[in-house]
């Protein structure tokens, strides 16, 4: 009934000695759920030590490829080996080299913020004065010693979420999965946790993490695979991606909203490529890059009348990845839908 | 989105992590039972934490104590202080019994929070979040159960078995009550809210436990009712409670029960295990 498949002694260290540099090693990994083929297939090669990113839309399968990887879930298809073990047939060799972190921090809501870390301290076997020594050094460093007695609902999502992380790094993985690691966080909480997994990097730990932003995925991806509808569409450095997708996109802020159409129709024609309405109604948005081409269209613009509040230049948004890369926006969550022009 | 009005800590930017992260060697593996006891540990803290989530389950079996013994008591048996000899290994048990859904909901909220995930993701001996929290249930029994026999000492309870009968009856309750609860974590994880999990413990442990011998004797209800009643386990485990308490158990009784558990056991903690591991 249990699985007592227990590592090897001879590769608790070695994952230099594999037969290759890979962290993960995905092929052809599928899961349907019902109806819902929610991972169609996906391929992956994760370098030892890198950080990879993994940038999608809600729904595009991320999640159910890390659980996949992290052991909580049985691929239908496809195999998949973390650390050099495989996922189904080696599953308690890779947990016991991986750590996840989930998308809702999976932290014991009725404990404490100190009992949450002693009890997984206590479950990767270490003593009781062990666990509470271990569980002190980590609230002190992740700044949650003065919250250390206070129940874990009590906490904010940022504070949540960096107990998550502490759990996850007890005893240092060799990977890390993290899932959304930032999503519903400030600004300054996402700072703390970049951190973290920039920490976590420097000591040799294999980050992959799961994103909606491709700022957050430029921040802290060595290489980033954009998956939608359950297949990567896409993959490799930022700058591969970025170029793929076009060096950025111009932001165009009108001080009267029902100047939009005009703008629209102005910006177009001079930028020669379609403009982007986004939901706030004094924004548009085009792909463009060409910082010449810009100039005039801006020129345009003012010639026709059109007062400006503002303009910008820069990176292309997630929705414009998508539409670059696979011809449709991102499907309409309320959250992906609120991704700003630059 | 909430922020704290506490200053920025800065110990957890990358520079200064290195520290925290630990060089030494996992320590070695702890066994199936040492780990079953860590979660049955996060059983008793949440007791701790939370103490009325055992309210209202607990106030069941009060309530009916209290009224059947005093509306009823001198009609059915002639006097109240008969009636509650007979009554209270009855309601003993209907507390344990609907104790034991709790288990389902705990389990359930596990998951739908995802803690669960986390446990999973421990290379653990994997029953042990299950079996640990069925340890931590069997304590959560034993308060109940001394709260009803207290309260029912209070009332004027004498059991004649002594402290050794009741204490024999509380062991045959907790044996019957863990395997019981097998049956609630397959449901909590097979449904998708703590919510269903309750309804669906209700819908089944109310009529197991009404339709028994619990409040009377079943002589005079109809056949049919009777059939159920005569294979209704919670019948045969109030018999023998029944028996232990007054001093005057038979054997059977009491096996008949212990078989009960152990094939409970043998259907559901398989099925409940087979459904964990390829929960989602």
């Amino acid at each position: 009934m249990t699985e007592t498949t227990s590592a090897s002694p001879s590769t608790r260290k070695g994952t230099a000695d594999a037969q290759s540099e890979l962290a993960i090693e995905a092929s052809g990994l599928a899961k349907a759920f019902g109806e819902t083929r929610a991972v169609n297939g996906v391929d992956l090669a994760v370098p030892v030590g890198s950080v990879y990113g993994f940038l999608g839309p809600n729904g595009a399968g991320k999640t159910t490829t890390i659980r996949m990887l992290a052991t909580l879930l049985r691929p239908d298809e496809g195999t998949a080996r973390v650390l050099g073990h495989d996922v189904v047939r080696e599953a308690d060799a890779v947990r016991s080299r991986v750590s996840l972190t989930g998308q809702f921090a999976s932290v014991d809501e009725d404990l404490t913020g100190q009992e949450n870390l002693v009890l997984v301290a206590r479950l990767l076997g270490f003593s009781r004065a062990q666990a509470r020594a271990r569980a002190r050094e980590l609230l002190e460093a992740f700044g949650l010693a003065e919250s250390a007695g206070r129940q874990a609902k009590l906490y904010s999502g940022g504070m949540r979420r960096r107990l998550d992380v502490a759990a996850s790094i007890i005893v240092t993985p060799e990977l890390i999965f993290l899932d959304e690691p930032t999503t519903g966080l400030d600004p300054r909480s996402c700072n703390q946790v970049w951190g973290i997994v920039r920490g976590l990097v420097a000591q040799g730990t294999t980050v992959l993490l799961t994103t909606q932003y491709l700022d957050e995925a430029d921040q802290l991806a060595d290489r980033i695979a954009v998956i939608d509808r359950g297949v990567v569409i896409a993959e490799g450095t930022n700058g591969e991606l970025k170029a793929m997708v076009g060096s950025g996109s111009l932001g165009v802020r009108l001080r009267d909203p029902g100047q939009r159409p005009e703008a629209e129709r102005t910006l177009s024609r001079s930028l020669d490529m379609p403009v982007h309405l986004e939901s706030d109604p004094a924004l548009l948005s085009a792909r463009s890059a060409d910082p010449e081409r810009v100039a005039h269209a801006l020129a345009e613009l003012s010639r026709s009348g059109v007062a400006l509040a503002g303009f910008a230049l820069g990176q292309p948004s997630l929705d414009e990845v998508f539409l670059a890369l696979t011809g449709h926006p991102t499907q309409g969550d309320p959250q992906t839908d609120e991704e700003d022009a630059p | 989105m909430t922020t704290t009005p506490a200053p920025t800590p800065r110990q957890a930017d990358g520079g200064t992590l290195a520290p925290v992260l630990s060089t030494r060697p996992r320590p070695p593996r702890p066994g199936p039972f040492s780990v079953s006891l860590t979660f049955a540990w996060r059983s008793m803290l949440k007791i701790k934490h939370v103490p009325e989530q055992l309210g209202d389950v607990i106030l069941i079996p009060v309530i009916f104590t209290v009224m059947f013994t005093y509306l009823f008591g001198g009609a059915l048996a002639g006097s109240t202080g008969a009636y509650l000899q007979f009554l209270l290994p009855g309601t003993l048990v209907m507390t344990v019994a609907l104790l034991t859904m709790y288990t389902g909901v705990g389990l359930n909220i596990d998951i739908t929070k995802g803690v669960s995930d986390r446990f999973r993701s421990l290379p653990i001996w994997r029953p042990a979040p299950i079996v640990g929290a069925l340890i931590g249930d069997v304590v959560r029994y034993l308060l109940a159960s001394a709260l009803v026999v207290g309260l029912g000492v209070a009332m004027g309870f004498r059991p004649s078995g002594g402290v050794v009968g009741v204490a024999a009856a509380e062991a045959l309750i907790l044996a019957f009550s863990f395997a019981l609860s097998w049956i609630w974590t397959l449901v909590g994880l097979v449904v998708r809210t703590p919510n269903s999990v309750m309804v669906g413990g209700l819908v089944l442990l109310f009529p197991l436990t009404l339709a028994s011998n619990v409040f009377v004797d079943p002589r005079t209800m109809p056949d049919w009712l009777q059939v159920f009643i005569r294979v209704n386990p919670i019948t045969h485990l109030v018999t023998a409670v029944r028996g232990l308490m007054q001093g005057t158990a038979a054997a059977g009784q009491i096996g008949w029960v212990l078989l009960a558990s152990v094939a409970l056991v043998a259907v559901f903690a398989p099925l409940t295990m087979r459904r964990y591991r390829n929960a989602t």
